[in-house]
């Protein structure tokens, strides 16, 4: 049974804004929650590589194709910062690796969307990453200190993110028709995964438990999905694209946006499995994960060598 | 041949090693053994890319006609393209691509350094600004090479084969024609011969550090100066080029 | 005797980051590595993309020696009632300057 005295303390460190460090004591929940939504959440920057990664080759211009490739590098970067932050909770990296390819973890929905156009690379992010930015803005002030750390190092990296994405899909907008067809065909694809992104309403979402109480997460699910809709919809307005929801009208008395019903059965599908890529992406990684076993062991070996030369010497 | 003719070559032959060299690497991307080596495998992808757009682009201002680094990138075929038949060898394998790195960056990095000295100021100040990121994909794939050589009994076998199966696309690397002959007059152009030596200095080293065996010059392939590639350009630049030609009229 | 490594990722490096010539190491994050030269390298890939530092450190993980919590209230609550390190807590006459 954990001490209550504990507990106490913990609880009123967390109502005092004072951060959590790793060897400080917490909760097995807090743990455990943490555990799963860090990994989580670093296993969607690593699979999200993958359905930006299928238009590297193709980038219709050097500029275009060095943006794309940098900022995939900075998912990367950002996947390795989280994996960094879940392992100070005492799992290591190979572990929530497995867990990922045992399908034990999941990543978010949306990458198991594919990217079918040149203006999907807009459409991802414009809307993916500017979701996940509302989100990751929203988790600076996370109670975690290492999760917290990565987070405003992420948030300061991903702002030219989203810029590219409106950028190419703006550009699109106003080109040839060819290519205006292309921007509101990849609108009309990744607005409802996009908003959907943010997870069931608060009224269904099973893993919020204590979440608030202890400052895991700081914002709703419903709060943060509002928050991303009322700053979007001026944006395809100017650039002269129609968001695919019939329902979606000011609302003065609230002063946000109503919007449409989302398609939660297609949602529940999506991470249960049944989306269009989600065999192919974590294939992927396992192949790839795989292909590197015989040069992770290369360089082990090496080093293990190299400390037994220095031994004897 | 006038001198502005064979600068324009010169440098798309630069530009093209790099910008097809850079292509190869982004297909590291989401593929590497690490997270840490996926970021620093298209860290180098971005370095070449950035080389290729300099490169490129002072051959279109050479030119004079207007053409952009996107016009050469985007809008020339197969027999065009003058990069290196090694810069185009596919990835394979973890150890085929250091492989391939390694051999390519010890010729970039002798030859940034002698075109540092370049008479054409502009070679020269971007020699400047490519070899010191050229020192660095030495200094990677040159680890790597030790780590590989030096470490299990499989990773010995499978970069020992890598550097044999591309020793032969090495000898094109150093070929030279009357372009080179007429830049090097002008002191502009640096002369492969000398770069040559001072490779095989840098691969021994390296090779000897990594208890790998320096293969033995057998027939070499050659044809980056007649623009005569293998198969495996014309897929690479079909895919490279594909919206730019299937959209003739729309910018990006 | 090199035989047996099990696959893993390799151990867990800290890296430190001086962002200009005269200023301390910073701790910019972690990252995993097989032996110095990698760590080193990793570092510089993963922290210094734009234009982060002018010198790294790294170290290893478990090189690293940390006081713990239960150390806290031993270690830093005794300089609490000692004020008289601070300058502030000196009474200076009026008018004296540069002091």
């Amino acid at each position: 049974m954990e001490d209550a005295k504990k507990l106490e303390e913990f609880q009123a460190k967390i109502d005092a804004e004072i951060k959590i460090e790793p060897k400080d004591w917490m909760p097995e929940d807090y743990r455990k929650h943490l555990q799963r939504q860090i990994s989580q959440h670093a296993h969607s920057e690593v699979i999200g590589m993958q359905p930006e990664g299928n238009w590297i080759s193709r980038a219709p211009s050097l500029r275009a194709k060095v943006v794309l490739l940098a900022k995939i590098q900075d998912e990367a970067g950002h996947g390795q910062y989280l994996y960094s932050a879940a392992e100070t909770l005492g799992k290591s990296r190979d572990e929530y690796i497995e867990e990922l390819q045992s399908e034990k973890a999941k990543y978010s929905s949306i990458f198991n969307y594919p990217t079918l156009t040149w203006a999907d690379m807009g459409a991802v992010g414009w809307l993916v990453d500017g979701a996940a930015i509302v989100n990751q803005v929203s988790l600076q002030r996370t109670s975690y200190g290492p999760y917290a750390r990565a987070m405003v190092r992420i948030c300061k990296e991903e702002s030219f993110h989203q810029r590219q994405g409106y950028e190419i899909i703006a550009h699109m907008a106003q080109g040839t028709p060819e290519q205006k067809a292309m921007a509101q065909d990849a609108l009309n694809r990744f607005w409802w995964p996009s908003i959907m992104m943010f997870g069931p309403h608060d009224s269904d979402s099973p893993n919020t438990g204590n979440a608030t109480l202890w400052k895991i997460k700081r914002e709703t699910n419903d709060e943060l999905r509002q928050k991303f809709i009322d700053k979007t919809v001026g944006q395809a307005e100017i650039i002269g694209l129609t968001i695919p929801d019939p329902d979606l009208k000011w609302n003065e008395a609230r002063g946000h946006y109503d919007f449409g019903k989302m398609d939660w059965d297609e949602f529940w599908n999506v991470v249960k499995g049944n989306g269009p890529c989600n065999k192919q992406r974590l294939e992927h990684h396992k192949k790839a994960h795989k292909e590197g076993k015989w040069v992770r062991e290369a360089a082990l070996t090496y080093a293990q060598k190299q400390k037994e030369k220095q031994m004897v010497a | 041949m006038t001198q502005q003719d064979a600068l324009i070559n010169y440098c798309l032959r630069l530009g093209d090693t790099s910008l097809i060299l850079g292509q190869r690497m982004a297909e590291w991307t989401s593929n590497g053994p690490t997270l840490e080596e996926d970021i620093a495998l298209t860290n180098i992808s971005l370095d070449l890319f950035g080389q290729a757009r300099t490169f490129l682009t002072y051959a279109g201002e050479v030119e004079g006609k207007g053409r952009t680094e996107d016009d050469f990138a985007y809008h020339r075929n197969e027999r065009e393209f003058y990069n290196t038949l090694l810069s185009e060898r596919p990835n394979g394998h973890f150890g085929d691509t250091i492989a391939r790195n390694f051999l390519h960056a010890a010729f970039l990095y002798h030859l940034y350094s002698a075109l540092t000295k370049s008479k054409d100021d502009k070679i020269a100040a971007l020699a400047s600004k490519s070899l010191k990121e050229v020192t660095y994909h030495l200094r990677h794939s040159s680890e790597w090479i030790v780590r590989l050589g030096d470490g299990t009994v499989e990773s010995h076998q499978k970069i020992q084969d890598s550097i044999n199966d591309l020793w032969m696309f090495t000898g094109d690397l150093f070929v030279m024609n009357e372009v080179d002959e007429l830049l090097i007059k002008e002191g502009i152009a640096a002369n492969l011969n000398e770069i040559k030596k001072l490779w095989d200095n840098t691969v021994n080293e390296v090779l000897q550090r990594a208890t790998l065996k320096r293969p033995i010059d057998g027939f070499m392939q050659k044809g980056r100066l007649e623009g005569r590639h293998a198969e495996c350009l014309g897929h690479l630049l079909a895919e490279m080029q594909f919206l730019p030609r299937a959209y003739p009229d729309a910018t990006w | 005797m090199s035989k047996n490594i099990k696959d893993n990722q390799g151990d867990v490096w800290e890296v430190f980051v001086q962002s200009k010539p005269g200023l301390p190491h910073k701790h910019a994050g972690s990252l995993h590595a097989t032996d110095k030269e990698m760590a080193l390298q990793n570092a510089r890939d993963l922290y210094t993309r734009r234009n982060e530092g002018t010198c790294i450190w790294v170290v290893p993980l478990n090189a690293i020696t940390s006081s713990m919590p239960e150390d806290s209230e031993s270690f830093f609550d005794p300089s609490d009632d000692k004020a008289y390190r601070h300058p502030t807590h000196y009474i200076m006459p009026e008018g004296a300057k540069h002091i």
